[in-house]
């Protein structure tokens, strides 16, 4: 089974209009959505929930009243200035339990927390699976983690061929969850010099943890100057070009209707999603 | 006041507002604008202020003297993330999972840990009139944003106004960029995803105590309502609108600032600055 991240760095480039139209185009795959702080996946695919979790993961630290003597010791070691008048900050907190361990009064304790919640559903197209990280929560690369572990053991289970992962923005931590050890990602760009810079980022991470990347520009008659540049920009690197798809309005009226934009559109758009799912279909299938 | 910038859903706009903003206003006043999307700074492509210095950021990892280790497994024991394993005579620190809380120089009972700094990101300055710009950027590879936004609002002056561009998203790194700010302005579209993810960054940014209000980017008479709707509900102030329109986003491509080109722009982001800094937080605008 072949795993194809879609990210872009940059934000609002259009990854989950791609992903899912992926989902409506493609045979025989499993769908996960790896944003998870804003997954926006579920709105154009209206799953079906047949099984979920909860996603615990890491701890944070809490004083107990009665047995601290207000030494301040903890206040002193702790590098996350978490702690305030013998109260821990749980924004600030990182769980690194560096408090607990010093604390000579034993009066830290650590506490799992709650992070997220875990999805497995059916949709029209197929198989999905995504998660809710609670608001303000860490270890999104964990839950990412724990996404694409469950997408895997699906496709196996199911003998499908292909994962399609709608990923995050960004280079950090999530998106490296995301990319580790999958046939490719398919990075979508536009033509805006935000576009550019945060292009070149998401190459970059790619690169550095050695996955065979492809590009899609979007928007792309936007600034046709700028379309150009990363079009010299990806045969300068060796990246392959795999797709151009116009501003248009369809993009947003599709996400307003619910439906992805290779079904809303039946013309051109449709046209050239299905050839950029074709090509990297096949590119993952003969690596 | 501090004013930080957020969205939930990458690509809405957060850039445009602000260095809009922090143009604006500098025309005027002093302002500092810090870039706290590291993963992804953007805001100098805009607001072009030629960079004056540079300053490393470090997470403190542990170097382990070999002479005085005895090998008690103190270290991997009291570690949260995995970062230091001991087997038998060996001592393997994973320096990328190393947070830099400090627990394992500190508690290792020979002595035998000290810290090194390893270098993750780097903080820029640079100035234009009367704008000072702040950015952090990661370097790419590396998971963790939180300590290069971290090292970026050290530098934030309360004696100043401050606009902070924050990453998309709602989990720690966004977090760590919204907190301390006085108000949170959140930078929407009117689809389904922009609403799905502006609740998201609603719940977070009430969790942390901030009040914030709402702009809705690519806005158009026919969907604006989705968010309107929601702001009412939520008793949320709608601040502005910036239309869907094709010559802002053009602009936008090429890095120019609206509020450098069209006066009524300017006019209308120096109000809303001035409004939230009057407290006059529940009134509509429309430029």
């Amino acid at each position: 089974m072949n795993e194809i991240v879609i990210i872009s760095g940059k934000g609002g480039t259009g990854k989950t209009s791609i992903a899912a139209s992926f989902a409506a185009i493609g045979e025989s795959k499993v769908l996960a959505d790896c944003d998870v702080d804003a997954s926006d996946l579920h709105l154009v695919l209206f799953p079906t929930v047949v099984d979920k979790g909860e996603f615990w993961s890491g701890k944070k630290a809490r004083i107990e009243e009665g047995k601290c003597n207000e030494c301040g010791l903890c206040q002193e070691l702790c590098r996350f200035g978490a702690i305030r008048d013998f109260k821990v900050d749980h924004l600030s907190c990182e769980g690194c339990g560096f408090c607990f361990h010093a604390c000579p009064a034993g009066a830290i304790v650590m506490e799992d927390v709650l992070s997220g919640y875990w999805f497995v559903s059916e949709t029209r197209y197929g198989p999905l699976v995504h998660a809710r990280l609670i608001p303000g929560e860490e270890n999104s690369g964990k839950l990412v983690a724990l996404v694409r572990q469950k997408a895997k053991a699906l496709a196996e289970e199911k003998a499908l061929k292909y994962i399609v992962t709608d990923g995050p923005p960004g280079i950090g931590c999530p998106v490296i969850s995301s990319l580790s050890g999958a046939a490719m990602a398919l990075l979508v760009a536009e033509p805006t010099m935000s576009g550019v810079s945060d292009l070149e980022r998401a190459v970059g991470v790619c690169n550095h943890f050695g996955i065979p990347a492809a590009v899609c520009i979007n928007k792309y008659d936007l600034n046709e100057e700028i379309g150009r540049e990363i079009e010299r920009y990806c045969s300068q690197r060796g990246i392959e070009l795999v797709g151009k798809l116009p501003f248009d309005e369809a993009f947003v009226e599709a996400i307003s209707k619910g439906v992805p934009v290779a079904e809303y559109s039946k013309g051109s758009i449709r046209n050239e999603i299905e050839r950029i799912w074709e090509t990297i279909a096949t590119r993952v299938k003969k690596q | 006041m501090i004013v930080s910038i957020a969205s939930g859903k990458g690509g809405t706009g957060k850039t445009l507002v602000a260095t809009s903003l922090a143009l604006a206003v500098s025309k005027h006043a002093s302002i500092q604008i810090l870039d706290c999307d590291v993963e992804e700074p953007n805001a100098n492509l805009f607001v072009r202020a030629p960079i004056e210095s540079a300053e490393p950021v470090y997470i403190p990892t542990p170097q382990i003297d070999a002479d005085k280790c005895s090998h008690c497994g103190r270290c991997a024991e009291v570690c949260a993330y995995h970062a230091i394993a001991v087997i038998s005579d060996k001592v393997l620190v994973f320096p990328e999972l190393c947070h830099g809380c400090g627990a394992c120089s500190y508690l290792c009972p020979e002595s035998a840990i000290v810290e090194a700094n390893r270098q993750v990101g780097v903080v820029e300055i640079g100035y234009r009139g009367n704008l000072e710009l702040i950015q952090g950027r990661l370097d790419i590879g590396e998971p963790m944003p939180t300590p290069v936004i971290r090292k970026v609002k050290t530098y934030a002056d309360r004696q100043k106004d401050v606009v902070i561009d924050v990453a998309p998203g709602t989990s720690c790194p966004v977090v760590e960029a919204v907190k301390g700010s006085d108000y949170s302005i959140l930078v929407t579209e009117p689809t389904p995803f922009g609403l799905n993810d502006l609740s998201l960054a609603v719940e977070m940014t009430r969790d942390l105590g901030i009040p914030c209000g709402v702009i809705i980017n690519r806005a158009s008479l026919s969907r604006d309502n989705l968010i309107e709707e929601y702001c009412r509900e939520s008793e949320i102030p709608v601040l502005l609108k910036i239309p869907f329109d094709r010559d802002i986003a053009t602009l936008y491509s090429k890095g120019i600032p609206l509020v450098e080109r069209e006066t009524r722009w300017r006019n209308a982001f120096l109000d809303l600055f001035d409004a939230l800094k009057r407290g006059q937080l529940y009134v509509a605008y429309n430029a």
